[in-house]
């Protein structure tokens, strides 16, 4: 553990095999601290994601997490090192159980004691998942599905917690209590949260950063309330 | 009648080998979407290392661990040194790989062994123990029997007890979250090749005993058996592909018993037909639903 950022991204590039999709991305991140990354469908803050997580290799630049370069590292090495993604579309494995999806985020703990608390305390901070153990992952409705996947995330105590879209899809009032439980756990454990979002305003209602993603670059990076409150940027990158 | 209950449990007994040899399909098939054409070969090369095992130490039991081990050991190097490349290409490209893999082996296992039928004794008696008058089942047909459930049981407790049972299912089915969660999916899947060769193994030592005979082809018409009652199955349950291996294991022995036994290639084919005309899908297919 240093005093440093959390994530020091450096001119990182990326893409599919075609041209880039993400050019010279140059990124860093507090620990603790929540930063929303917005812009259009298309802008690349999925694969910006992708490949802070390994499952993009970059073409070019260097990712720096918790102090150590993740080039080389295999992703499924990731999650020991504290760094937990939960993908777009939720990535709950609809197959297994409730209780399999949870069990399996802490199987690379050695320490099973550790693992088995984490998971108590993920059903603690998610009653309805409690209710459903034994249920599979598709009989789960949406919001129960994106407790699932980022409870799941949540077993392996991560440090930085990256986060894809997770109110797509959701009522405004379940996406309003997942970003409250963010906004808590942030305070009671330090975790760092990258939130990728469409939806500017209830993920600006608990960032204290906003990174404004175009084209495969980031166009302005400012506090949230800047973003919200600054009607030309809003109108320039988030269309309202 | 008398009839009909003998071929009724041979065909359960003969059914259980294919039940076995199926689940080692649908193991593959579940976590890399490919169908191993070189299962039965595969199965071959642990028989004659039994057979030769076998004759060394003049031990059925000691070659029987042999084919398991050896099945295990084979599943991770054609997994490892061969199909991993095949793996993400377009689906034709591991059934290639798969036939000319049956090439290969059966081309070196008759330049080591010359294509001879040798005899592969069984380890315990193959007449049938009557009751009264009526023939039922051979001390064999009972080891085949109890080994193949033993064998599913615990297959069915290593994937739904066990931590590396709960990685495998994950990483087949997601393998993307998977490695998210810290699962090396690669591992996972040389595992599942290593399991599948060796349940293969065993099927081959069960069913190879019983009038095959050793023969670097001994295993194709198991194969093709094997392939249909996965095909009934559904391909992708466990559960199917065991019914699936009863079904085949009766059918077959019905034509046999009743209608002769050069028939029993043809109504292999003939099942495997009906069935993908009829419920492409398999008997076991349900809903499919394939969420993201």
């Amino acid at each position: 553990m240093n005093g440093g950022p959390i994530l020091d991204v450096t001119g990182l590039v990326a893409g599919y095999g075609g041209a880039p999709v993400l050019h010279d991305i140059t990124l860093s991140v507090g620990r603790g601290a929540i930063v929303a990354v917005l812009g259009a469908n298309g802008a690349g803050k999925t694969t910006l994601l992708r490949t802070l997580s390994g499952l993009l290799k970059p073409s070019a630049g260097r990712i720096v997490f918790d102090g150590t370069e993740l080039r080389g590292i295999p992703v499924d090495r990731l999650v020991q090192r504290g760094m937990a993604h939960v993908p777009e579309g939720r990535g709950v494995v609809t197959e297994l159980t409730v209780d399999e999806n949870l069990r399996l985020g802490g199987l690379w703990r050695s320490d099973r004691a550790a693992a088995a608390a984490a998971l108590a305390e993920v059903y603690e901070l998610f009653p309805p998942l409690a209710a459903r153990r034994r249920h599979a992952g598709h009989q789960l409705s949406g919001g129960e599905r994106q407790m699932l996947a980022i409870g799941r995330a949540l077993v392996a105590s991560p440090t930085l917690l990256l986060l894809d879209e997770p109110s797509l899809g959701l009522a405004p009032k379940i996406t309003a209590q997942i970003m409250t439980l963010l906004a808590q756990l942030r305070e009671r454990t330090g975790l760092t949260v990258l939130l990728v979002e469409q939806n500017v305003r209830s993920a600006l209602s608990i960032a204290d950063h906003g990174v404004v993603m175009a084209l495969g670059r980031i166009v302005v990076e400012t506090g949230s309330a800047a973003l919200r409150d600054d009607e030309d940027l809003r109108h320039a990158y988030l269309g309202f | 009648m008398d009839r009909f209950v003998f071929l009724t449990l041979d065909g359960l007994s003969k059914g259980a080998v294919y039940a076995a040899f199926a689940l080692a399909l649908v193991l593959i098939w579940r976590s890399t979407r490919i169908v191993n054409f070189a299962q039965g070969a595969l199965a071959v090369v642990t028989a004659y290392i039994a057979y030769s095992v076998t004759g060394a130490t003049g031990s059925y039991w000691v070659g029987f661990a042999a084919a398991i081990v050896s099945g295990l050991v084979l599943g991770a190097i054609v997994e490892r040194g061969v199909m991993r490349f095949v793996e993400q290409a377009p689906p034709l490209n591991a059934v290639t790989v798969g036939l000319g893999l049956v090439l290969l082996i059966q081309g070196i296992l008759g330049m080591v062994y010359a294509n001879d039928f040798r005899f592969f004794p069984a380890p315990v008696g193959q007449q049938a123990l009557k009751a009264g008058d009526l023939a039922l089942v051979s001390p064999f047909d009972l080891l085949v029997f109890g080994t193949v459930v033993l064998v599913m049981l615990l297959l069915a407790l290593l994937f739904t007890r066990t931590r590396v049972g709960l990685r495998m299912r994950a990483a087949a089915f997601a393998p993307e979250v998977s490695r998210l969660l810290g699962v090396n999916v690669g591992r996972m899947l040389t595992l599942g090749w290593a399991l599948a060769a060796a349940v293969g193994a065993l099927a081959g030592m069960l069913v190879i005993p019983t009038g095959l005979g050793l023969h670097p082809t001994a295993m194709d018409l198991v194969f093709v058996s094997a392939f249909t009652a996965a095909v009934v199955g559904g391909f992708d349950s466990p559960v199917g592909a065991v019914v699936g291996g009863l079904v085949v294991g009766l059918v077959l022995s019905y034509v046999t018993g009743y209608f002769g036994a050069d028939l029993t290639p043809i109504a292999v084919l003939v099942l495997l037909l009906a069935v993908l005309l009829v419920r492409p899908g398999g008997l076991f297919a349900g809903a499919k639903a394939r969420h993201v």
